[in-house]
């Protein structure tokens, strides 16, 4: 797919204000509660945290021990609690007994609560239902959107996946109220915004991921932008946390690349790299000085993150082959196609009966139920039986998740019910057609996908072999077996300057709610950023759709920016399903 | 050659997946361990001052974890940060992982277990002007802005200040239509927090069948009401609410939900049983009379069995100490169990496999699986081969395998087998390219000399003879294969 007058991409915005700006909201929340305080943390906000604040910072404003929420302060604590939470009710009750607690034994302190993002009434309600309004003072720290990298920002609210797409809980404020008001009469540092959400595309992001930043994540979980590499990682005893961004060069340079095209990489820096060193065989004293002044440190680096990301290969390739890697990608791929149904059945259930993995069987199934527009009755009965047996019988509650979501279905005997279907869900505010819509429910999640995948040609037919390095298209990202759909829309919008000629895949993935606004900007090749394109994914964005549209950008001279409610990935998805122990 | 890098090798080798095996001849594989060892060998050169490396660091950040101080403070030292913080300046590097959450993903799974009705004191109480945002300096205006519970906000207006966040009275709306108005405002904002805000109030101020019937006819705000009684813990009234609302299958989970909190198993179990007489669909209620039945089984095995351990008296339970209790496990891993432990008991017991089969008609594929890998793991290879045998009805015997003979190879391997039980599986491997590959990996020599005479292939029959031991009975059959004048050779 080559590009007739093929431009650089421009330049993203810097992002990084976003971080200062956070950090001194913060900083002056602190400052709110003069003199040393004990400061709690709520566990999910640890890691964005640690993004835009260190240590020595709290230190400065008064912050003497750090708790993570839920535990119990220790006696002898300060005279001043800070709690910088999430806006939860069961948080605000901890929060409570421990004035409470103070209260009955005489102790008097200062409280602070620190909302991020926002304050919810229904925290107050609860605070006021514990006794405790008035012997805390609340705050908002308004702390939407982390930079992960130069082209990636996150909200970091997994949960909106469950909360919007399970609950239909619109919890979290408008994104398009927030922009509001603002950049009017200035330059548009964006040309074109996508908001896409992720219910558009289960498939994408149930596949495995095979681009090393995907296998990262897939293997070692990414967690904002930073992971943790252990000893059989590191070869040593310890583990190490990275950061994983652009700055880091050699994973810069691999982060999109298929993970067989890794290898060759590395080996080649590896070899630059002894080049290098060797040359200071056979230099003099004058040259040697120069070399150790101006170059061994940064040769030290690369030497560093080499061992690193060659370890990590050395893990992943590990892991996968003792997970029978390849079996399931073969099983995903003819899932992806329509082809060996029944195969790629015994498959999933011998993967149940094995018990394998809950998390992996789950994606499986989930992934043969959305590509084939439910599960036949009988098999559906039998898996999820299987499933209970293997797993555990509590996951009958996990089933009935997926089912609500539209990830797992059953297909209904007879699809000649749809017109009846989309006729009575208009009726909604009916009380006995509330009731009938309930029951179509799953049908109307009809995913479509086989058509749509036709339509859009999302299984690319290649002669021969598709080279991995040099790819033609974003199916690289699945090993030239499929191009991901959500990528696949933005392309085709783009290419198309709009909708028009897609209005049968719009059809097709339930478009009733899709909203198209024109641009009121008229293009103007002279401004670089109508080249720069903001992709918003609710609910959750993989890195295989990121090093897709990256690739595409590439292609077209465009610069993509991301903007995500959290990283995803399978797991991830599953697991906000998965009705655990509590 | 050694061990681990022929198993990889091979494992490309065999791989048939094209995507992800690698098109040019030198093995990418090796070329990584090459890396690698590059790589170490400049090791020597540069780990003279790794304190300052770290220090330059890939995290381009300054060390001084938040994440790695809560741990500390976790894990009982209280000193403060004055001097973590001194050390962390040298720079280590070392974080240690925080603890996993219990399912962070969703905020309403956090909510379990708290069945306080609230008091619903007074919402204008609850928004007074502490709520104010005063971090912003532009928001620091006199309080009296603020305080304008009096003044006749529209609906309109009422949830456009509350979206701001700002403070509103919502006792001026006593009409019911004037509350409805208020709540349908409220749903046309798309906040979620201002919904639920007005939820609140009308739960307070509105009879709950009157909130019921409106709500049913207003699915978003239905939503809305029901993520926050979840989220508070008010599980009588959800049930109430979701029963007038005919949801059986809702009302069903929703309580039977409720057993994951019940820690003490005899508690469980009786829960369970109530839970039978819900309202599931048929396939349900079988799924959820197994689970009331297992777990009764389980505590059966649980008592007798921490009783024989305990007296001493099984060399089994002697020989295999528990790792854990089987108590709320799932089937397939009490059938494991039963397995392992009491395999040979009569079907009149509770603990035996045949039992537990037929209790919850487990299938044939499964069962043969998981007694399969209970066996294997006690090197019982008797009992394996014995699973794996079947008579056809005119009585001839034939090894069968509900799953691939390269699985069952895998699995015995895994626990130790000997190669003269390998070697009988592996030559049942369908596929000749995988059994060549087992067998080759698992030095199961007679199944490779006979699968290369098989193929009359003899150039790979003679390399193979470097493989095994000289002057050993493998390459006697070898070169008697090799002159034999009878074999009509590919190559």
């Amino acid at each position: 797919m080559a590009f007739a007058g093929r431009r650089d991409a421009p330049e993203p915005p810097d992002f990084g204000i976003l971080k200062r700006l956070a950090r001194d909201q913060l900083v002056y929340l602190l400052e709110q509660l003069p003199g040393k305080k004990d400061l709690f943390i709520e566990a999910d906000l640890m890691s964005p945290l640690d993004r835009i604040a260190n240590v020595s910072i709290l230190k400065q404003h008064d912050v003497d021990k750090l708790y993570k929420v839920e535990t119990r302060p220790a006696p002898g604590a300060s005279d001043q609690f800070c709690f910088l939470v999430r806006p939860r009710v069961r948080t605000m009750r901890f929060i409570a007994d421990i004035v409470n607690a103070d209260k009955m034994s005489g102790r008097s302190r200062k409280y602070k609560i620190i909302f991020s993002p926002q304050k919810f009434y229904a925290c107050e309600m609860v605070l006021e239902e514990e006794g405790v309004f008035g012997d805390v003072t609340c705050d908002e720290w308004s702390f939407y959107l982390l930079p992960l990298d130069e082209d990636i920002i996150s909200m970091e609210l997994p949960e909106f996946f469950r909360d919007y797409f399970l609950m239909s809980h619109e919890l979290w404020r408008d994104l398009e109220e927030e922009s509001e008001g603002e950049g009017q009469g200035r330059k548009p540092e964006i040309g074109h915004v996508f908001l896409m959400d992720r219910d558009v595309d289960y498939v994408t992001a149930l596949c495995s991921q095979v681009v090393y930043e995907g296998l990262v994540d897939d293997t070692f979980r990414i967690k904002c932008g930073s992971v943790d590499f252990g000893p059989d990682v590191t070869s040593s005893d310890k583990s190490i946390k990275v950061l994983l961004n652009a700055q880091d060069k050699v994973f810069s340079q691999i982060r999109n690349e298929h993970f067989s095209s890794v290898f060759g990489f590395l080996s080649q820096k590896s070899r630059n790299l002894q080049a290098q060193y060797d040359r200071r065989r056979g230099m003099d004293i004058k040259q040697m000085k120069d070399f150790v002044s101006q170059e061994l440190k940064g040769l030290k680096q690369e030497h560093r993150l080499l061992s690193l990301h060659i370890g990590a290969c050395e893990s992943i390739m590990k892991k996968k082959t003792k997970q029978d890697f390849q079996e399931t990608i073969k099983a995903e791929h003819s899932l992806l196609e329509g082809f060996d149904i029944r195969e790629s059945t015994s498959f999933i259930e011998e993967h149940i009966d094995r018990q394998v993995s809950p998390i992996e069987s789950l994606r499986l199934m989930c992934l043969l139920s959305i590509t084939e527009n439910g599960l036949i009755p009988k098999d559906y009965r039998s898996l999820k039986t299987q499933y209970l047996q293997s797993y555990g019988p509590e996951h009958l509650l996990t089933f009935h998740n997926l089912k609500r979501i539209g990830l797992l279905t059953e297909q209904a005997a007879g699809e000649t019910l749809t017109a009846v279907e989309s006729k009575v869900s208009k009726l909604v505010t009916d009380r006995a057609a509330g009731k009938i819509t309930d029951a179509f429910n799953s049908l109307a999640r009809k995913s479509n996908f086989r058509a749509i995948s036709k339509k859009l040609g999302l299984i690319p037919r290649v002669e021969g072999e598709y080279d991995l390095k040099m790819p033609r298209d974003m199916a690289y990202v699945f090993g030239g077996a499929y191009v991901p759909l959500s990528c696949k829309i933005i392309e085709q919008v783009l290419e198309r300057r709009g909708w028009q000629g897609l209005e049968e895949v719009v059809r097709l993935l339930n478009g009733n709610e899709f909203s198209v606004s024109d641009s009121t900007v008229e293009d103007n090749p002279a401004w670089e950023s109508q080249r720069v394109i903001l992709t918003v994914f609710l609910g959750g964005c993989t890195f295989s759709e990121i090093a897709a549209l990256r690739f595409l950008g590439k292609e077209r001279g465009c610069k993509f920016i991301f903007l995500t409610t959290a990283i995803t990935n399978s797991a991830r998805m599953m697991e906000a399903m998965i009705e655990a122990r509590a | 050659m050694n061990r681990a890098r022929a198993d990889e090798e091979e494992y490309w080798h065999s791989s048939k997946f094209r995507a992800f095996t690698f098109d040019d001849e030198d093995d990418e594989l090796s070329q990584l361990k090459e890396s690698k060892r590059a790589v170490n060998s400049l090791r020597d050169i540069v780990d003279d001052d790794d304190d300052d490396l770290e220090r330059v660091s890939w995290s381009g950040e300054p060390v001084g974890s938040i994440s790695w101080s809560i741990k500390e403070t976790a894990s009982g030292s209280t000193s403060s940060l004055e001097g973590r913080d001194s050390s962390l300046q040298k720079g280590s590097s070392s974080y240690a992982a925080l603890p996993k959450q219990v399912s962070s993903y969703s905020l309403s799974s956090l909510f379990k277990g708290r069945n306080k009705l609230p008091s619903f004191q007074s919402l204008s109480d609850a928004l007074t002007d502490t709520g104010v945002k005063n971090y912003a300096p532009e928001l620091r205006r006199p309080k009296a802005e603020y305080k304008d519970y009096s003044s006749d906000w529209s609906p309109k207006d009422t949830v456009r200040r509350m979206q701001r966040g700002k403070v509103c009275s919502l006792e001026r709306f006593r009409s019911l239509q004037d509350k409805l108005v208020l709540l349908d405002e409220a749903v046309a904002g798309h906040d979620g927090n201002v919904i639920t805000a007005v939820l609140i109030f009308l739960k307070r101020t509105l009879r709950r069948e009157i909130l019921f019937r409106e709500l049913e006819v207003r699915q978003v705000a239905l939503c809305h009401l029901i993520h926050f009684l979840r989220e508070t813990g008010e599980q009588k009234l959800l049930l109430d609410l979701l029963r007038f609302l005919d949801r059986t299958e809702e009302v069903a989970l929703s309580q039977y939900r409720e057993h994951l909190n019940i820690q003490d198993v005899e508690k469980r179990r009786e829960f369970l049983k109530g839970c039978i007489g819900l309202p599931f669909s048929a396939e349900d209620t079988s799924h959820i009379q197994d689970h009331y039945t297992l777990l009764e089984r389980q505590i059966i095995i649980e008592a007798n069995d921490r009783h024989l351990e305990m007296a001493g008296q099984s060399e089994l339970f002697r020989k295999y100490p528990r790792k854990a209790s089987i108590l709320n496990m799932p089937l397939v891993t009490t059938l494991f169990y039963s397995c392992f432990y009491h395999y040979t008991e009569a079907e009149g017991t509770f603990s035996s496999p045949t039992n537990l089969k037929k209790t919850f008609k487990i299938p044939d594929k499964q069962y043969v699986l998981t007694a399969l890998a209970a066996r294997a793991k006690l090197r019982a290879w008797d009992d394996v081969d014995a699973l794996l045998t079947t008579k056809n009805w005119l009585g001839y015997t034939k090894k069968k395998a509900p799953i691939g003979f390269h699985r069952v190879v895998e699995m015995l391997q895994r626990n130790n087998a000997p190669v003269q039980v390998l070697q009988e599986y592996v030559r049942l491997v369908e596929d000749v390219e995988t059994r060549l590959n087992l067998a080759t990996k698992y030095k199961c020599h007679d199944v490779v000399i006979e699968t290369y005479r098989d193929l009359k292939d003899r150039i790979q029959l003679t390399a193979y003879k470097c493989k095994v031991e000289r002057g050993s009975a493998e390459e006697e059959k070898i070169n008697s294969i090799l002159n034999n004048m009878q074999i009509r050779w590919k190559n």
